[in-house]
């Protein structure tokens, strides 16, 4: 018998009842939209990421990317015109080697939803965000989360990634604020190895 | 995966002797201990999402087989392959296997505890391969050879002047700062060239989704995005108890996990990937599914409930015991209250007994437990299996002789007489007094109950 066998004649073994799962957490949120708003940039805020309110994505692209001496921005291809602003180079990913990446100051993207209650963000890949090294390498993220696409809870937005997973097997990166690492002494650090500074644009 | 050297007893006196580590422990296990408060008090529904954790791990393991079998062909039906390893040994040689076929003698690698139970890079060594442990703590224990004492902050017991001067020595000739923001930059423009030219990565996980074959890898600093995300190549190796039914149940564990663990509403990153997404990620994808000793405790009614655990690692930062001795006393991958009863069950109790003992048995442990597991049961479960292993004459003689004196009011009554006698050698220097060493034993008074009843009331 190979290892695969032996290990599910045991499981086998072992099987059993399941216990009664009675899913009565919550569900579903109750916060309306100005509220769900206001809590996402709150505890976004606590993350120590840079969170603004903002009505034109380009132009404030284009501000915070003179606040923080960013010239060469990566974008993915799906990006729509009017969030890519004027005065930055934009160089679009067709490809770029890690290397590459790394060179850039930053990247500029959007998101598929983004969680109130626990200040997250949910990247999966799509046109409007691109592969996955494109929001890792850089060292700067500038990410634009639409107000329609903040859910309250966690239970919301995995129900969605979960269709997108099924149907599409996109992969899934969940963000909350920037890197960090509390392993020397227990002291907080800002910023390891993904990007050590991120923007959240709420339009 | 190796016994304990020395048992609990003997290792724990060492320990306590360390007084920078005493004092960094209480330090850690108190910071993280109240974050995990306020966080876990912040949600209405906290004690919801423990029994619907509780009940999905149960579930899984009630029908592990058939999990098992779905995942499998969920991955293949994405791309990826599975291998199955009935112990550590096997699952070092798949992951040896693919570096091999791709010509690599480095591999970059993400914090996982099941690889440090499989002794995952002392056996790529043996091949001349090098493993490069990424999480900022772990290489900091790997470039001392070091090991780790906690699951969540496995350098807790270093400080700051020690870590400088060890990456003066090894990955930054010349640092002169013992600033934590100079270490971390350190360790990060040493990584960062590793990652961006590194051929195959391997991982442990957090969750494995029966559903859709999608694997989940919880983190803080990136280097788990970055070692799942940047190699060609990727192997994940996976214990067979870190499988959930579907999608959605990561809905409770997403909250569970972070909340107890770091004490966050959300830990930084979570990568989730469903086998191989074309242009995006690795083209190559393994995952290793691991026995090493789970179908052992899976086949014990009570103890089984250990592998529920997603290893936040809260019931060490509350436990009385870990947080004056640290995680090297229990001499195991998994330290503390955990450790102390999911370490005897994977070797088999004959190669730790003493660590079931390592215990107040205080309770702290089983209320902070996101998925419920009763720790106090299983460590009572487990005394009771060391004593049936390796039984002890003289414990025996000695409680036969106590449950003959019970059982009659007469001889109940006599012994409780002839005890205030015979207390004296327990009190005093002499063979008995090391029992009393550790524990505080009250005199018996001079008048029982019993005979004041009979005084007062006859």
């Amino acid at each position: 018998m190979n290892a695969r066998e032996v290990i599910l004649e045991r499981v086998a073994a072992s099987a059993g009842e399941s216990p009664v799962l009675t899913r009565e957490y919550r569900r579903r949120g109750r916060l309306a939209p100005p509220e769900r708003v206001a809590l996402f940039c709150e505890r976004v805020d606590e993350y120590r990421a840079e969170v603004r309110r903002v009505e034109d994505v380009a132009g404030a692209v284009e501000d915070v990317c003179r606040a923080h001496a960013v010239r060469r921005l990566a974008v993915p291809a799906g990006l729509p015109a009017e969030w890519r602003p004027a005065g930055v180079e934009l160089v679009e990913d067709s490809g770029l080697t890690p290397g590459e990446l790394d060179q850039l100051d930053g990247v500029l993207t959007g998101s598929t939803l983004a969680i109130a209650e626990t200040g997250t963000i949910a990247l999966t890949a799509g046109p409007r965000e691109g592969r996955r090294a494109l929001t890792l390498v850089p060292d700067f993220h500038v990410c634009v989360v639409e107000e329609s696409r903040i859910v309250e809870l966690v239970p919301e937005a995995v129900a969605q990634l979960g269709e997108l997973v099924a149907r599409d097997r996109r992969p899934v990166t969940l963000v909350s604020g920037p890197s960090a690492t509390s392993d020397i002494e227990l002291s907080r650090v800002e910023g390891v190895h993904g990007p050590r500074r991120l923007v959240v644009l709420v339009a | 995966m190796r016994a304990p050297a020395e048992s609990f007893p003997a290792a724990a006196r060492h320990e306590l002797e360390n007084a920078q580590l005493r004092a960094n422990l209480r330090n850690a296990t108190e910071t993280i201990r109240d974050k995990r408060g306020r966080v876990v008090a912040e949600l209405p529904d906290w004690e919801e999402l423990r029994d619907a954790g509780r009940a999905i791990k149960a579930d899984v393991l009630a029908h592990l087989d058939r999990y098992l079998v779905q995942f499998e062909s969920a991955v293949k039906a994405a791309g990826g392959h599975v291998h199955w390893a009935l112990d550590g040994a096997e699952a070092n040689a798949v992951v040896a296997e693919v570096a091999r076929a791709h010509g690599v003698r480095e591999v970059v690698k993400v914090k996982s505890l099941t690889t440090d139970e499989t002794e995952l890079n002392q056996a790529l060594a043996a091949e001349g391969i090098h493993a490069i442990e990424t999480d900022f703590a772990e290489l900091i224990l790997q470039l001392d050879g070091d090991w780790s004492s906690h699951i969540l902050v496995p350098a807790i017991h270093r400080n700051r002047t020690e870590i400088r001067d060890l990456f003066a020595r090894t990955i930054a000739p010349g640092i002169a700062s013992d600033d934590p923001r100079e270490l971390a930059e350190a360790a990060r423009l040493y990584l960062r060239e590793k990652f961006l030219t590194a051929r195959v990565g391997v991982s442990g996980a957090n969750f494995g989704v029966a559903e859709t074959g999608t694997v989940c890898v919880v983190e803080s600093e990136g280097n788990g995005r970055m070692c799942t995300t940047l190699p060609p190549v990727l192997v994940t190796v996976l214990g067979i108890e870190k499988l959930v039914p579907s999608f959605a149940d990561l809905e409770v564990f997403l909250q569970l996990l972070p909340r107890s663990s770091t004490g966050e509403r959300m830990n930084p990153y979570t990568s989730l990937w469903t086998g191989v997404t074309e242009g995006d990620g690795p083209q190559e994808l393994h995952v290793v599914l691991l026995d090493n000793g789970r179908t052992r405790v899976l086949r014990d009614e009570v103890g089984r409930q250990a592998l529920h655990c997603i290893r936040c690692s809260a019931c060490l930062n509350v436990c009385p015991v870990y947080s004056r001795t640290g995680g090297h006393a229990y001499g195991s991958v998994y330290p503390g209250p955990i450790g102390a009863i999911l370490t005897p069950q994977l070797l088999g109790i004959e190669r730790a007994p003493s660590l079931p003992f390592a215990s107040s048995l205080c309770g702290a442990c089983y209320e902070v437990c996101p998925v419920k597991i009763d720790i106090p049961r299983v460590l009572l479960h487990l005394r009771a299996e060391a004593v049936r292993a390796k039984p002890s004459r003289r414990e025996r003689a000695a409680m036969r002789l106590v449950g003959w004196t019970f059982e009659s009011a007469r001889r109940f009554a006599l012994a409780q007489r002839a005890g205030r006698i015979l207390q004296r050698p327990l009190v005093r220097a002499g063979v008995l007094s090391s029992w009393t060493r550790t524990r505080d034993l009250k005199p018996a008074p001079r008048e029982s109950f019993r005979d004041w009843w009979r005084r007062e009331r006859a």
